[in-house]
């Protein structure tokens, strides 16, 4: 039996969730439009659909706290408080942009945010979050790193590496892997014996659980969980989230591949829908305060992607700037 | 000044650095109590403590990843790989991801790690402990190559190294472990990027770095009672690369000849060939002769690994060759 959601955290909070959600949501759609309206020259992996595990996972985390993205990375940055201006302006290739229009969606970050980057290595921030956990420990702060991935990426040697490590050194990780059914366009049970990958969590003696990744307080009370376990020095813990994700592997990619009905079935539990419906049912949040929430994130998108069209573009001469930290970008780095 | 081993200025510069910084931290497989498999860290667990020394499980891509992640949150790691060949089981998080934070970031972020890597035969080692596989590395932008043949040069380069902003692959060769030289007590790094003429001369410059330098000194020695004078140029550090270096040699001797244990085929030394050939081609007089390995695996009998590398001898020839104004290949 579900919890009601007033029981576990203050009105304004759980609106707030569901604001972040839609942002989310309504970030990725846009995109999606700006792409095809020729603004946007790279790559998207659009997370819609995942909305839930990236909010009910950075509402379990503090500010000390650092994360490690995925492909899939928008939501989780969103999630954690980016703005979504210069997001934008990362998408358009501006130097407004996170990285100055060096990186694109796949690379980007926002450090003052402990965003330590998106990925475009299926499982390569895994690795790196574990050395953050490292360097959370030797800070002796109480900060974690938490790693996302998805369940494609738990097949790579890399995986299995760093859960190893981090909890034979006790280091205050949190791997969270989205599963999402689709390895890019191969489903999970072609890619693996084991359907649960929480499962793999006994391989190296650290706790496994199964969130519904399409439940932003479930993945929100089971990631705090072990947020809390990594912060007490008790080392890190593996949360699988249950989801799905609407659209293909990247934008373009028609799902060919997806049995029929089988995203119709996933849409009636959509967390931008069926939470805002709790929240209207259990705790009276009327359609007058939804309607704000609704307009207010179109508004900041608006302004968003207004800053990204009005950002500037790269002079040529900054193509060889940042090679090198220690700027002496000169000939003999040729 | 104090003469000391190979492997000792390579010990004495973690120690100075660890002692100096905090933040520098080593990671490795046994590198721990027992001290490295060439005892390279050995006391140093003992010294600094085992928050600073990390004797890691057999997991490349892991510590290296470990390293990386520390380093983009102010850590100084070192990372001790037992041999190059190792090392590609952790590429991803050196070519994709080390080298490139910087840039794909946009400047925002930073990976200052060091990984120091044994490479280079030490007899009958075979097909995956002999490997030389620095010029890899610097094919890819973003990582710096250091490649020193000295204990001087070891101490001060792994010094700066460390204390680089950027990520440095750091090559020592096997065989130049136990060879000695001077050291100053607490020495001071030296920047990265400047080559040094070991051996002055007039009519071949031989650009080589790490064992190629010992083996370049013997060579020249012969060449002397041919009347062929020979400058050997220790390259030092491949990237940053030290083209001013380069050119300053050849307008005193006309003539160049790379040398590196490394295969051959896509070596480093076609890089310098490279760069004298289309920069500099005005102070040529000669076609440049290349010496390194022949392009086979390593093999595993002492006659045959003989055959495969570099010799004295053969060094001899090309640049007999080469000043002779014929073709110096292999």
């Amino acid at each position: 039996m579900t919890r009601a959601v007033g029981e576990r955290l203050d009105t304004p909070t759980l609106v707030g969730l569901y604001e972040r959600m839609l942002l989310i949501r309504r970030f990725e759609e846009r995109a999606s439009e700006y792409r095809l309206a020729g603004h946007i020259p790279g790559f998207l992996h659009p997370c819609i659909g995942q909305e839930a595990s990236a909010v009910g996972a950075c509402a379990a985390l503090g500010p000390d706290d650092v994360i490690l993205s995925t492909h899939r990375g928008h939501g989780h940055m969103l999630a954690r408080g980016a703005d979504p201006g210069r997001m934008y302006a990362e998408l358009y290739a501006r130097v407004e942009g996170y990285n100055r229009s060096k990186g694109g969606s796949l690379h980007m970050i926002d450090t003052e945010l402990g965003f330590l980057g998106a990925n475009g290595i299926v499982g390569g921030g895994i690795p790196i979050a574990g050395g953050a956990a490292l360097q959370q420990k030797r800070r002796g702060r109480g900060g974690v790193a938490v790693s996302f991935f998805g369940d494609g990426a738990v097949n790579q040697g890399a995986f299995h590496e760093v859960l190893n490590l981090c909890a034979l050194w006790s280091l205050p990780a949190v791997f969270v892997c989205e599963n999402n059914l689709y390895g890019e366009f191969t489903p999970q049970a072609d890619q693996s014996p084991i359907p649960d990958v929480a499962d793999r969590a006994a391989a190296y003696a650290m706790p496994g659980t199964i969130a519904d990744g399409n439940d932003v307080l479930d993945v929100y009370e089971k990631v705090a969980e072990a947020v809390a376990r990594a912060r007490a020095g008790d080392g890190p813990s593996l949360v699988e989230c249950k989801t799905y994700r609407h659209r293909g592997h990247y934008e373009g990619d028609m799902c060919s591949y997806r049995p029929e009905g089988e995203l119709e079935q996933w849409l009636e539990t959509d967390p931008t829908i069926t939470f805002p419906a709790r929240l209207a049912q259990e705790l009276g949040v009327d359609e007058t305060e939804l309607g704000e929430v609704r307009a207010r994130v179109e508004r900041r998108l608006d302004e968003a992607a207004a800053f990204a069209a009005a950002g500037t573009v790269a002079g040529v001469e900054q193509t060889l700037e940042h090679v090198y930290a220690d700027s002496i970008d000169s000939k003999a780095l040729r | 000044m104090s003469t000391i081993r190979f492997g000792q200025a390579i010990t004495q510069a973690l120690d100075e650095e660890m002692s100096r910084d905090p933040e520098v931290i080593l990671l490795g497989e046994d590198i721990g109590r027992p001290g490295g498999s060439f005892g390279i860290t050995r006391g140093l667990l003992e010294k600094h403590g085992e928050d600073r020394v990390l004797d890691t499980p057999i997991s490349e891509e892991a510590v290296v990843g470990a390293a990386l992640g520390a380093s983009m949150m102010g850590a100084r790691p070192v990372v001790e790989i037992m041999f190059n060949d190792f090392i590609v089981l952790a590429m991803d998080q050196v070519v994709n991801q080390a080298a490139k934070i910087h840039y794909m970031t946009g400047g925002r972020l930073s990976a200052p790690l060091v990984i120091r890597m044994l490479c280079g035969t030490n007899g009958s080692t075979a097909a995956q402990h002999s490997q030389s596989l620095e010029a890899w590395f610097a094919h890819v932008p973003g990582l710096k190559v250091v490649a020193p043949s000295t204990p001087r040069d070891a101490k001060a380069f792994l010094k700066a190294a460390i204390r680089d902003p950027d990520p440095v692959m750091f090559f020592e060769q096997r065989m130049l472990y136990n060879t000695k030289g001077e050291v100053d007590g607490d020495s001071e790094p030296a920047p990265l990027g400047e080559g040094l003429v070991v051996r002055e001369g007039g009519d071949l410059t031989i650009a080589t770095y790490m064992r190629g330098v010992h083996q370049a000194l013997e060579a020249a020695a012969i060449l002397e009672e041919d009347g062929i004078s020979v400058e050997v140029w220790d390259v030092r550090s491949l990237v940053p690369f030290d083209r001013d270096g380069l050119r300053a040699s050849l307008e005193r001797t006309g003539r160049l000849l790379t040398l590196h244990e490394a295969v051959a085929r896509g070596g480093f030394g076609a890089e310098i060939a490279a760069i004298a050939a289309s920069e500099m081609f005005d102070l040529l007089k000669a076609p440049i002769g290349r010496v390194g390995a022949l392009a086979t695996p390593h093999p595993y009998a002492p006659q045959l690994e003989a055959a495969m590398l570099p010799s004295v001898e053969r060094i001899v020839d090309v640049a007999r060759a080469t000043v002779r104004g014929g073709a110096g290949v292999v």
